[in-house]
């Protein structure tokens, strides 16, 4: 064989099982589960993975055990689900130019880097699963994407789909500093960013009445395709989750205005003063994913930002993710987020649904991810302790029944801890040979 | 230690005593000058430590205010920051920390920028950071002259600890790109190593004729180049840790080495070179320069048998400020026993910056600088509850 086939072979034989349902179930048994979910916490419970599935859960009196199933003793470790992240920019996407400030037909899909060394470090974090966002330097920056962190060769391997086969993710808006540029198109004050985005939203809801007018009367023509207004609507029928960058106190209120105004669904992002309208925002029942940070500042929007921002949220009543926003603060780190906010006087097991389900659930995902229940998608990680604990190490993760990050391996480890490579893109496919491409 | 968690209204419980006679009790006091004291007691009088040891044996005068808490641990050193000089709000009225206007401005001095009321300065407090060392950001060839600080004082002349204590340089790639700034790292090395010829001889003619008109750049040079106080030079990349080894071999210069992403390709080196180096915060962003960063690069370059600190750096961004307690807590989970990684922000730091005299450790005659906590100070739950410095409780916030 010439080297060329040999590397095909190889690439083949070790790409199917990472991508392959895994038939032969998978029990995972003696670890502390923390489900997120309906059964808490499990002493030394029972998971049972098949076709990338959790198929069973429960304490060890309570789950048969299949009699062909391979099985790992997790004695001594702690098991929870992949950590959700609703906000990160890993993987180098980009949304919209310089050209406007509303640009909802630009797609990151069509600019992420698949095997972003980025992705390699956020599965050693623990991360499942992504709202991969384009900047905040526009009103309207363009679509997000929602991605399972699978080790991928393509886009398409990471993307999750809808049952029509749809590509999921949200639509990302910004106001307050970042959008706001000396020059036109681009808005001056926080008023003309406000004016603009009305404009748009009721040029969508035209569009919108077109396209229904059209589809109850056979001898209306429907309106000539437009991409923007096309992913507007979307967002107006509540399919499209409206990400919004805000960090201050009335840019948060002019968020809450205009949802209200257009009926979008929208889940509040950063939310640095939050904890200054925590009533209002919770009186609007609208979700917060916020940034913790470790220190206030770096820009003026961000003086006021608190680590006490998720306890104040908590107590309101409103509910509360943390995100990584990678590369702001680094995706290996994101269980620190958890700690430092339950530092802030956040309760535990709310700090850690906030890791988990609640994102989960500002994604629409919690049918399938954010807690190990029976029928969820298989994601979940191996940790060697305490998850709020500084020196618990993310030992494995998992994605689809798959095995992603393994702290054992050599070249996992390097993307856990840095060194000499750990910056360099990924070749998913070619563990065998981890280092063939040098 | 009593506390509620009252977020809005921490600040409140801020009423610093200002009598500098106080003790410190501690369920587990660590002094980081021994083994830990089970209950053991630090008692300042004066702003200086006048007894360190077990509860049972320090007799305490009745009357003296003490402050208890879990752990106690020496006030802690942050090894380079620029906190002070780059402000909060990272607007151009309160960013000081490196001018452009030429790349070689070893004549700046801290002290004539250093704000002790940027609110930056209390926030490190708050998380018992009682010691920095601050200055200009690396970004320039020379930046200029750096200075030690405690975190406490209404006035640069109440902070300041050392006036002048090292001479900022970077041989990074901030510091080269053009517009003003040399195009290359070969240029960068070729301008420094003219700067400190031109001071040699700048120097020379000082010394044959006391009436060669003073040059405020050469004149701190000169003084480098006499070791009076080190080259601090910022590099990442190995080749360029490699060139500022190959340029304080060539001028006989005192290095202290800042960065050092890649350290760990030159443990034998470095080794050789005996140098001491501030570790880049080990939480700062991989990409670039740092791409190649590892978070055990603090505990590679301890086996190695290295002086080592810790520094919250210079962030351009947000975070405005990294907080060197979190940092070394970062070091301790990658590989470091508790002890040495909390020496990376204590001793040893105060070692590089040549103030272990005074700060570092909780020893008899050392300053009266204390940080408080209600549990391991590196964990992310745990929570400082009160610092002092020279006696005086500066910081009750709990945080």
């Amino acid at each position: 064989m010439t080297k060329l086939l040999q590397l095909a072979v190889l690439i083949a034989v070790s790409l199917t099982p990472a991508f392959a349902a895994d038939e032969t179930p998978l029990v995972l048994h003696g670890a502390r589960l923390l489900t997120m979910g309906p059964a808490g916490n499990i002493e030394a419970g029972v998971v049972v993975v098949q076709g990338g599935k959790i198929v069973a859960i429960g304490a060890s009196d309570e789950i048969a055990i299949p009699a062909n199933a391979e099985t790992r003793d997790l004695a001594g470790k702690l098991v929870m689900p992949g950590l959700v992240d609703t906000h990160s920019h890993v993987g180098g996407g980009s949304g919209g130019d310089g050209a406007d400030p509303i640009q909802p037909d630009v797609r990151v899909l069509d600019s992420l880097n698949a095997r972003s060394a980025g992705i390699q470090r956020a599965q050693a974090g623990g991360i499942t699963v992504a709202n991969v966002m384009p900047g905040s330097g526009h009103l309207c920056s363009g679509q997000t994407l929602y991605i399972k962190y699978r080790d991928g060769r393509t886009i398409d391997d990471l993307l999750l789909h809808d049952a029509e086969g749809n590509v999921l993710g949200g639509l990302k808006m910004a106001n307050g500093t970042n959008p706001m540029r000396s020059k036109a198109p681009f808005p001056g004050t926080r008023a003309k960013s406000a004016a603009l985005v009305r404009q748009t939203f009721v040029r969508a809801q035209e569009y919108r009445a077109k396209l229904e007018a059209a589809a109850d009367d056979d001898e209306q023509d429907p309106p000539a395709r437009d991409l923007g207004l096309e992913a507007l609507v979307e967002a107006l029928e509540g399919t499209r989750i409206v990400h919004h960058h805000t960090h201050r106190h009335d840019d948060i209120l002019t968020v809450l205005r205009l949802a209200d105004e257009f009926g979008f669904r929208v889940v509040l992002h950063h939310v640095s003063e939050g904890w200054k309208v925590a009533e209002e925002i919770a009186a609007r029942n609208v979700p917060c994913s916020i940034i913790v940070i470790d220190a206030p500042g770096g820009k003026l929007e961000a003086r006021d930002l608190r680590l006490e921002t998720g306890a104040v949220l908590e107590r309101a009543g409103v509910q509360v993710a943390f995100h990584t926003d990678d590369w702001i603060t680094d995706s290996r780190h994101f269980l620190r987020s958890a700690a430092l906010a339950v530092r802030a006087g956040m309760t535990r097991q709310k700090a850690l649904e906030a890791l988990t389900i609640e994102p989960a659930r500002m994604l629409d995902l919690a049918d399938r991810v954010g807690s190990l229940e029976v029928g969820k998608d298989a994601d979940f990680i191996v940790l060697d302790g305490d998850p709020l604990s500084i020196y618990t190490k993310v030992e494995e993760t998992w994605i689809d029944g798959a095995k992603v990050f393994d702290r054992k391996r050599p070249q996992d480890r390097l993307w856990a801890t840095g060194g000499f490579g750990a910056g360099h893109d990924a070749n998913p496919g070619c563990c065998a040979r981890q280092d063939w491409w040098r | 230690m009593q506390f509620v968690l009252t977020p809005l209204a921490l600040a409140l419980l801020a009423l610093p005593t200002l009598c500098q006679d106080l003790a410190v009790r501690a369920e587990r006091l660590i002094t980081m000058a021994g083994p830990p004291i089970a209950d053991g007691v630090v008692w300042i009088e004066g702003g200086k430590i006048k007894a360190v040891g077990a509860a049972g044996d320090v007799t305490l005068p009745a009357s003296l205010p003490v402050l208890r808490a879990k752990v106690a641990t020496p006030g802690l050193v942050d090894a380079h920051t620029v906190v002070g000089l780059a402000g909060w709000l990272n607007q151009d009225h309160d960013q000081d920390q490196l001018d452009r206007s030429s790349p070689l401005q070893p004549e700046l001095r801290a002290i004539d920028a250093y704000n002790p009321r940027e609110p930056l300065v209390e926030w490190l407090r708050s998380f018992g950071v009682t010691t920095i060392h601050t200055g200009h950001s690396p970004g320039a060839v020379i930046a200029g002259q750096t200075m030690i600080a405690k975190t406490a004082g209404d006035t640069v002349a109440e902070a300041v600890v050392v006036e002048r204590a090292m001479v900022a340089a970077a041989l990074n790639e901030d510091a080269v790109g053009g517009d003003g700034k040399p195009g290359t790292r070969s240029k960068a090395a070729a301008i420094l190593r003219a700067k400190l010829l031109e001071a040699a001889n700048y120097a020379q003619k000082r010394a044959d004729d006391e009436a060669t008109p003073r040059d405020l750049a050469l004149e701190v040079l000169a003084d480098v180049l006499a070791g009076e106080l080190p080259l601090l030079i910022t590099a990442q990349r190995a080749r360029d840790i490699e060139t500022a080894l190959r340029i304080a071999e060539e001028f006989g210069f005192r290095l202290v080495l800042d960065g050092c992403a890649e350290a760990y390709l030159l443990l034998e080196e470095l080794k050789a070179a005996n140098v001491p180096i501030i570790v880049h915060p080990t939480m700062v962003r991989a990409y670039d320069e740092t791409e190649n960063l590892s978070l055990e690069t603090p505990k590679l370059l301890l086996e190695a048998g290295l002086l080592v600190a810790l520094q919250s750096g210079y962030e351009s961004y947000v975070p405005k400020t990294r907080v060197v307690l979190f940092e070394a807590a970062m070091a301790a989970a990658h590989g470091l026993a508790f002890e040495r990684a909390l020496g990376l922000v204590t001793i040893d730091a105060a070692r590089v910056l040549g103030v272990d005299e005074r700060v570092g450790s909780l020893e008899v005659g050392k300053d009266g600088d204390v940080a408080l906590y209600d549990g391991d100070p590196f964990e992310s739950t745990t929570h400082c509850v009160g610092t002092v410095i020279e006696g005086v409780r500066v910081s009750a916030i709990v945080r």
